[in-house]
């Protein structure tokens, strides 16, 4: 089980995921300390393994530092859930076997603190502290082929 | 089928013959920019892969430009890292501290950008490029390795946007505010997953330096690419610039080619613009914002940080005195040069402005202008974000080199129209 960590906001950027500061290094776990910190100072110490971000539109806007990524898989967050998502961060999340759920009104369906039960392969969403079940469009066969290959270059390597 | 220069380009990197928006394909890579922050990850990886080859080394640039000089050991010792593998793999176009620069400065003026080519870059701003009629993309570090090692990577080809510029920029007024009203008309997500097509008369009377600070910011408004057709201005500046390979291939937009958004700016009525915080898309007209009180100004990026740039600061600064902290830094070791030779640094110095040498430092909050909690900065660069250029409590306003200038003089924004 997971729980929601919603933040009502659109263009949550790679800055406020990772700051600049922190790019001295690619170590995954020194960037996990700093994860989400320009947005949420807490939210390290609030994140269990597997928990999950929701957003609104255009989640991890600007830089293409794939640490934003790193940051949040290092958190052990389980999924991150927006309206949109920003093209770079998307494909980087692919490339990670990190899973990019794209879910309109993803912040009116989920409030802070909801218990969820995502199913990847069907598409859905169990809303447990509501009662609900939210579908959503799992990704393309191709992106889903990286993701279970564990990321892009376990896929090329596999090819 | 008509096709965008997008489309054509893409479709030739990938071996077909036409292509539509929303296509799978696979393209070969043409050039590939490596920096000190996204790179050594990758080579992290190709090494834990054990995938170790690079497809070309005549067709990857390396230059250090993020932390450069080293700010600390732990960008030492990415620049360590960066530096082994440059020279174990035997990169041609390696550029050392003294040669580096801002990568989207340095790769066009030191002629490693064709037109007609797929250029990637482990940097959100590689659509700088697409100001030479390329196509050119930012991507991370895993798409970064996979293309080093293979010369080959998989895109959607992106539907296209078309922007027509018309008109002529009045005085004081310049390619950076024409893109900030681009951004504030559609939003930082407005041309999210697309292209953006730049075409029109305006573009005509604007230099390379200035197509490139439009180009640039298309991923300010979410773009997948920034794209400007080829023409003599393009020729003129690629003539005797171009390492390695000197010939290309000149694509262009069919007439009937398909967009999916067409808009007009009319550069001729335009003002000049400052984004306020916390996004590119804040776009405030000057006669509606100046006033405002600045602790920082900041001229110098991949934006704004080009010898025109530098032009347009000292012609404000000249024979006056900035009140507030004042950071120019010329994007490459060329610029800094000239900057030198034409008497700029000069002017710079006597206005009371500090001249670093070239990196991007503190348009990413690295280092060298970091902001305290709650100051505001001017700054030429592309990003307003939170936390962008220091304290998440600090404050950045993107505006051109003039705007900046002036509100170096003034210690608030200030309308650069005065100076001139
Ligand atoms: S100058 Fe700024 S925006 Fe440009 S590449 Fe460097 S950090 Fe990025």
């Amino acid at each position: 089980m997971a729980k929601a960590h919603v933040y009502q906001r659109d263009h949550v950027n790679t800055d406020e995921i990772i700051p600049a500061r922190y790019l001295n290094t690619d170590d995954t776990a020194e960037l996990a300390k700093h994860c989400m910190e320009d947005l949420d100072a807490e939210f390290v110490k609030k994140c269990g393994a597997g928990d999950v971000i929701v957003c609104g539109d255009d989640f991890g806007c600007g830089s293409s530092r794939e640490h934003a990524v790193w940051a949040i898989q290092g958190a052990r967050v389980g999924a991150v859930i927006a309206h949109s998502f920003a093209r770079i961060f998307y494909r980087n999340c692919i490339n990670c076997g990190f899973y990019p759920i794209e879910l309109a009104g993803a912040i009116d369906k989920i409030n802070d603190g909801d218990e969820l039960d995502i199913d990847y392969e069907a598409g859905t969403i169990d809303n447990k502290s509501q009662g609900k079940t939210i579908q959503f469009t799992p990704l393309p066969d191709f992106a889903l082929e990286i993701i279970h290959d564990g990321g892009l270059l376990e896929h090329i390597k596999k090819k | 089928m008509p096709m965008t220069i997008t489309e054509k380009i893409l479709a030739r990197a990938a071996g077909k013959t036409s292509i539509r928006a929303g296509d799978l394909i696979n393209a070969k890579i043409d050039m590939i920019m490596c920096h000190d922050v996204t790179t050594p990850p990758a080579i992290t990886m190709l090494k834990e892969h054990g995938i170790d080859n690079v497809f070309d080394p005549e067709k990857i640039v390396v230059t250090p430009d993020h932390f450069q000089p080293a700010k600390d050991i732990k960008s030492a010792e990415l620049h360590k890292r960066l530096d082994q593998w440059a020279k174990e793999k035997k990169i041609r176009y390696y550029y050392k501290l003294g040669r580096a620069g801002v990568c989207h400065a340095l790769l066009p003026e030191q002629g490693h950008i064709r037109p007609g080519e797929v250029i990637v870059g482990g940097d959100s701003h590689t659509c700088t490029y697409g100001a030479f009629g390329a196509f050119s993309t930012g991507i991370g570090s895993t798409d970064l390795a996979a293309a080093i090692a293979t010369g080959i990577l998989w895109f959607k080809v992106p539907a296209s946007m078309k922007f027509v510029l018309t008109g002529s920029l009045p005085k004081g007024v310049y390619s950076k505010d024409v893109i900030l009203e681009v951004i504030r008309r559609i939003g930082t997500d407005g041309a999210l997953y697309r292209a953006m097509e730049f075409t029109g008369p305006a573009l005509k009377e604007m230099s390379m330096e200035a197509r490139m600070t439009i180009t640039n910011m298309a991923i300010e408004a979410g773009g997948k690419n920034g794209i400007i057709g080829f023409d003599e201005t393009t020729k003129a500046y690629l003539n005797g610039r171009l390492k390695g390979k000197t010939e290309y291939t000149v694509f262009e937009s069919d007439p009937d080619a398909r967009y999916v958004h067409e808009d007009t700016v009319d550069c001729s009525k335009l003002e000049p613009i400052v984004a306020f915080p916390h996004l590119p898309s804040g776009g405030r007209p000057i006669s509606q914002c100046a006033g405002k009180v600045m602790d920082q100004a900041y001229i110098g990026s991949c934006t704004n940080g080009r010898i025109e740039d530098l032009r347009i600061a000292a012609e404000i600064l000249k024979d006056t005195e900035v009140r507030i902290r004042t950071i120019v830094v010329p994007a490459t070791p060329e610029i800094w040069k000239q900057a030198l030779d034409e008497g700029l640094a000069e002017i710079f110095y006597e206005a009371g402005c500090v001249v670093s040498a070239p990196t991007c430092g503190a348009c990413l909050g690295g280092f060298m202008g970091i902001l305290a909690e709650g100051e505001r900065c001017i700054s030429t660069t592309n990003r307003n974000f939170v936390g962008r250029m220091g304290h998440p409590r600090s404050e950045v306003y993107l505006a051109s080199p003039a705007i900046a200038a002036a509100s170096a003089i003034e210690g608030k924004l200030a309308d650069p129209r005065k100076y001139l």
